[in-house]
């Protein structure tokens, strides 16, 4: 089986700082994984390279999607490549209405997909059908995209967007924070309904909340721009009860 | 005075120096402001009595006024002795002999407007012969118009050919002593247009200033007056979306609308003055009064306005709402970049009963360009009824750019309601990343943002310009982001 | 700048050794601090730019003093302000103290905590010494410190991390009705990481004295958690009630509060948010109804500190008779809190001449990449929407009264908690109609 995505020794910096320090991670198709850390391990940074954020300046190493070079993709390229990054902090596009940047994201990615592209009725039943699946008020669909939304509602319209261009690896850099648990229960749901083998996720959670929803296959844990350690779901609540002071220490410890 | 503006003294001693005549009879008035030079271009231009009294009193009244001071916009004192203030139209001795000996950046501009050679030959002042066959094209025009009833045609015509009109509304809107600009121009206007509509007649096009004799030459003291009476509409337009060079850095114009009742009347300006080079040198002073008198019961008048260049914008386009259920409205795209400044807004006074004003001002500010929006909004005691809803918002592109708005809300009647929103937004890599993430380009994201943004002026427009701003925009905004 | 204050003096020495917590130390120093800190500033005058539109000297010339033993209250005297026995977790206080016997017996799930505040300082002072008093801002002069010298009981309530309340807390303040009684309270609501809460306030008075109630609330939200606030301020209308209502959020936290005032002759509803970690949201909402002379002054401060967190005001007064209400409302945007998103609407109906809306909207932003709106409108009724509706066979004192309800009914539709709304249109169906039942039914539909 091939792997959907390979990192190998990634450094990234922003404005001279580094941030990643090493990062070695393969994702295959079907697998979750979810990656936790403290406040400023480097988590947001991580999600935002994938997505191809210019800003970031990849200093070494290498990141393959499948077998393609991503790191000579600019970012419109790879969400038409299958990759969707569900952002932190979505931000607000006044005068572009949230129905038109879905219906264009979605003929753009069904166009490079080789499908046709939805006309307006077929596209409205679609989006329609999605939104009432995550709990949206409808009429959030014909405002500008994010502006004047709840954070909760943010975070369901990121949601939204997923289940509408159903990418191959989906990265959800913080989805749970900032939501209720009815909303959490819903934006997980709308994830698991994505779940089989063609497909990837990667979950970045500063609250071990949300993986009682979603199973991850795979937890790891970043501190300090590093993986530090790796394992499955019991992991997770490991750093619940302990935190995560005993790894940062054990790290500290183990770097010259 | 003022201490003298050594760019404007640069530019018009070459102008000076190299064409010159010394026959003053009939090319210039020297440069200089007093009233002998009044006397000569009212001479000029055969003027009655009454309007040369007219500009000597404007005259005396100006010398007697302070230099006025916006706290938002700063520019170098400007020398008004040095300026002529009467030239015939432009000169062809040292006009470019072919569209090769004109900046080629501006040639790009036309390019990207979809400008026809033949245009941009007229625009770019290039003095060839009858290229463009405009004398004929306006005279048809003229006629047809005329069956209606309707004169449209320059200032000075109008001042031979219908005085008593001219004396009956000039400076019945913005009277020569209503502020520092208005009264210069007042003193020295050069021409201007002049549109006069009968009762109940609905004018069926839309006067454009490309069709009047003389459109290339449009001064830098411009005066305009529209009268509607009774039952009548007509739709004007303005400015053209090519650069304006001139060489004259300072305009001053002045355009009064006068609406009687049940008559509206549509302003619309789309201007692109020569915003000086990148580093802001060279560009066009625009300091403008429009005004409209909403005299009789249910007039309407609304400005629409989408304007970039120049290097720093004064204009307030206000409506005085005396009638009942009088009508003012307001529709504004303002865009300044790298670094212009705009100070800009409007005012409207409510006065009759139930009169209604609308103010839609939306500024877009990029690389360095600064945006400032003043707006009154005005309810005289009397003004049962008022109603109001304003709403400024401003768009950033970039992260050195600023807006400020300053509204003053004056309501001096209890059943007035007044609404007022503002918004500031910014276009940032955030946004654009946002977008790319999702598979659309940088470009298409800007375009779609800020013609979102325009939307509710562009609607405004008639359909032409509407599509001409959005090129405008286009334009003037390339490589803003970034 | 001020209107001294030496009455409270005498009284604080009286009774300060009687006030809940003297057997510990730092809160016998911090009483002793306020008091001469009150002593010191007295009530505010106009001169003070935060009390520009609110005269208190009629205030000062009343010497209030507490109530020395909470006058006795049936449980039936209750019934009006139960939300018709909605089951909801129940502290009611009397002039100012929890009265146990009016308290249903209630099991909290595990991880909360509700108790009396006295019982807390009596019993274990040493839990609030480092809560009490955080959330006051050193700068705001007048009530705080004559709230800290004299306060008297209050509700505690603690969520532990993750803890969800199903049912709402409901903390119910009613006056006996004594004159020139003060009552002071102080409430403390900390909620855990992850933690979930909705909490009642409902200020309520038998009779119609002259009184004054000064309350502090102070709520602390730890990261991810949530809190609905209600503050339903229905006293009499001879009395005075300063209220305060800080809070501290952290990351991701969510806090929405709805401020209805209808009581009261002179109020003064503050409430101060500080946004202290990133992506921390708050809403505020406000429905302030007057007449008579009522004079009641909303004035609300939001800090945003940390980037990301969004804050969003929407406030509405409808105005009758010589009353007057005023609206003030600070967002300071610091120079860290990039991507902010602050929005603030502020609208007032004018339903005579002579009532007045004074509205102060203030934005100061220090960061440069924000989204900041505002809106604000002050007017009368539309005279095309009541026209329209008497072309649809209304009389016009019937168009009216609907345009009216309509005005404060977006306000309302903004409550998540069914009972509280429903309550509150009752209340407002029945102010606005009076006795008329068949527009009571038509307003509520």
């Amino acid at each position: 089986m091939n792997a959907m995505l390979t990192i190998k020794d990634l450094h990234v910096s922003v404005d001279g700082k580094a941030i990643l320090n090493g990062i070695d991670l393969t994702i295959n198709a079907g697998e979750v994984h979810a990656i936790m850390g403290p406040n400023g391990s480097g988590k947001s940074t991580f999600s935002q390279v994938l997505a191809g954020r210019e800003q970031f300046e990849v200093t070494h190493g290498s990141i393959h999607y499948a077998d393609q070079d991503l790191l000579t993709l600019p970012p419109e390229d790879r969400a038409r490549a299958g990759i969707f990054l569900a952002f932190q902090y979505p931000v607000e596009i006044p005068g572009v209405s949230n129905i038109y940047l879905l219906r264009t994201a979605l003929n753009t990615i069904r166009k490079q997909r080789g499908e046709t592209e939805l006309d307006a009725m077929d596209f409205l039943t679609l989006v329609k059908e999605r939104a009432a699946l995550m709990r949206m008020d409808e009429d959030l669909l014909y405002r500008s995209v994010n502006t004047g939304f709840s954070g909760g509602e943010k975070k369901r319209n990121e949601i939204l967007q997923l289940l509408l261009l159903e990418p191959r690896l989906a990265i959800l850099d913080e989805t749970d924070s900032g939501l209720d648990i009815d909303a959490l229960q819903v934006v997980a749901n709308g994830i698991n309904s994505l779940r089989d083998n063609s497909r990837a996720f990667l979950l970045v959670t500063h609250y071990q909340r949300l993986l009682d929803y979603i199973k991850p296959d795979f937890v790891h844990v970043l501190t300090a721009g590093r993986l530090v350690k790796s394992g499955g779901p019991e992991l997770a609540l490991e750093l619940e009860q302990r935190g995560y002071g005993w790894l940062e220490e054990a790290t500290a410890g183990a770097t010259p | 005075m003022a201490i003298p503006n050594t760019q404007i003294n640069h530019l018009l001693d070459r102008e000076y120096a190299a064409g010159f005549v010394t026959d003053i009879d009939t090319d210039r008035v020297p440069p200089g402001l007093n009233e002998d030079a009044i006397r000569l271009i009212s001479a000029k231009k055969q003027e009655p009595q009454f309007l040369l009294d007219w500009r000597l009193k404007a005259y005396r009244h100006w010398q007697t006024m302070p230099l006025p001071q916006w706290s938002s916009v700063h520019y170098p004192p400007i020398d008004y002795n040095a300026i002529s203030y009467y030239s015939s139209p432009k000169s062809r001795k040292h006009a470019p002999a072919s569209l090769e000996e004109i900046d080629p950046k501006l040639l790009e501009t036309y390019a990207k407007l979809g400008i026809p050679l033949e245009e941009q030959e007229l625009l770019a002042g290039v003095a060839v012969d009858a290229v463009f066959d405009s004398v004929s094209v306006a005279t048809t025009y003229k006629n047809k118009l005329a069956e209606h009833g309707i004169i449209f045609c320059s200032f000075s015509e109008a001042v031979r050919d219908h005085p008593d009109l001219i004396q009956q509304y000039l400076g019945s809107v913005v009277p020569p002593t209503d502020n520092f600009y208005a009264s210069l121009n007042s003193a020295v206007f050069s021409d201007g247009s002049f549109v006069f509509v009968p009762k109940g007649v609905r004018c069926p096009m839309e006067l454009s200033t490309y069709f009047r004799i003389n459109a290339a030459n449009t001064g830098q003291f411009e005066r305009t007056l529209i009268i509607a009476e009774e039952g009548s509409y007509v739709s004007y337009l303005e400015g053209c979306t090519a650069p304006m060079r001139d060489e004259n850095q300072l305009h001053a114009a002045v355009v009064e609308l006068v609406a009687l009742k049940d008559a509206q009347i549509r302003y619309s300006t789309v201007q692109n003055w020569y915003p000086g080079d990148a580093q802001g040198r060279g560009g066009i002073y625009n300091f403008v009064t429009k005004r409209g008198a909403c005299r009789g019961d249910n007039a309407h008048i609304s400005w629409t306005q989408v304007e970039t260049g120049s290097a720093i914008t004064w204009k307030y386009p206000s409506v005085i709402l005396e009638g009942d259920n009088a009508i003012g409205e307001f529709y504004s795209v303002a865009l300044t970049n790298n670094f212009q400044q705009a100070d800009t807004g409007t005012k409207m006074i409510h006065i009759g009963k139930n009169t209604r004003s609308t103010i839609i001002s939306k500024g877009i500010s990029a690389r360095q360009g600064r945006n400032a929006y003043r707006g009154l909004v005005k309810v005289l005691k009397g003004a049962d009824g008022a109603r109001n809803y304003t709403q400024c918002d401003s768009l950033l592109i970039g992260d050195r750019c600023g807006a400020h708005t300053f509204p003053y809300i004056e309501v001096k009647n209890p059943t007035a309601r007044v609404e007022h929103e503002a918004s500031t937004s910014r276009i940032g890599e955030d946004q654009l990343f946002y977008c790319r993430s999702r598979g659309l380009s940088a470009e298409d994201a800007v375009t779609l943002i800020v013609n979102g943004f325009c939307k509710q002026v562009f609607n405004e427009l008639p359909m032409e310009f509407a599509v001409e701003a959005q090129k405008l925009l286009g334009v003037n905004l390339e490589g803003a982001v970034g | 700048m001020s209107i001294p204050q030496p009455a409270y003096q005498e009284t604080y020495l009286r009774l300060h050794g009687d006030l809940p917590g003297a057997g510990a130390a730092w809160m016998t120093h911090m009483r002793n601090s306020a008091l001469s800190a009150f002593q010191q500033q007295g009530f505010p005058d106009t001169r003070v730019e935060a009390w520009k539109y609110t005269d208190l000297r009629s205030l000062g010339r009343h010497a209030f003093t507490p109530a020395s033993d909470s006058g006795e209250i049936t449980e039936a005297a209750l019934e009006p302000w139960l939300f018709n026995h909605e089951p909801m977790h129940r502290l009611v206080f009397v002039d100012g103290r929890l009265a146990l016997k009016l308290c249903p017996f209630q099991t909290l799930l595990s991880g909360a905590a509700l108790t009396s505040l006295a019982a807390v300082l009596e019993q274990c002072p040493d839990e609030l010494e480092n809560l009490l008093g955080h959330t006051l801002d050193a700068d705001r002069p007048g009530f705080d410190t004559m709230n800290t010298a004299f306060l008297q009981d209050g509700a505690y309530l603690k969520l532990e991390r993750d803890a969800v309340l199903e049912q709402p807390v409901h903390l119910l303040f009613i006056s006996t009705g004594q004159a020139e009684r003060m009552t002071t309270v102080r409430n403390i609501i900390t909620a855990g990481p992850g933690s979930s809460a909705t909490v009642i306030e409902s200020w309520v008075a038998l009779g119609d004295a002259v009184s004054l109630t000064n309350t502090i609330t102070e709520i602390v939200l730890a990261e991810n958690a949530s809190l609905q606030h209600y503050k339903l301020e229905q006293e009499c209308d001879s009395a005075t009630h300063i209220g305060g209502t800080y809070v501290r959020q952290q990351r991701d936290s969510r806090f929405t509060s709805h401020s209805i005032t209808l009581g009261g002759q002179l109020v003064r509803n503050e409430l101060d948010v500080n946004l202290a970690g990133r992506g921390a949201e708050c809403a505020l909402n406000g429905l302030t109804i007057t007449h008579g002379r009522q004079h009641v002054d909303n004035n609300t401060r939001i800090n945003h500190h940390q980037p990301y967190a969004s804050s969003n005001e929407w406030y509405k007064g409808i105005l009758d008779d010589r009353s007057r209400t005023v609206f003030s409302g600070r967002i300071v945007v610091h120079p860290d809190a990039q991507k902010t998103r602050a929005q603030q609407s502020n609208h007032s109906l004018l339903l005579s001449a002579d009532a007045e809306a004074d509205a102060r909207p203030q934005f100061e932003i220090y960061a440069d990449n924000v989204q900041c709106t505002h809106g604000c409108t002050v007017g009368a009724l539309d005279a095309d929407a009541l026209f329209y509706l008497r072309t649809r066979a209304l009389d016009s004192e019937t168009a009216r009264k609907l345009l009216v309800y309509a005005f404060a009914a977006d306000v309302l539709e903004r409550m998540r908690l069914e009972p509280v709304r429903r309550y509150l249109e009752r209340q407002l169906a029945g102010r606005l109609a009076g006795s008329d039942a068949l527009l009571q039914g038509t307003l509520l539909h």
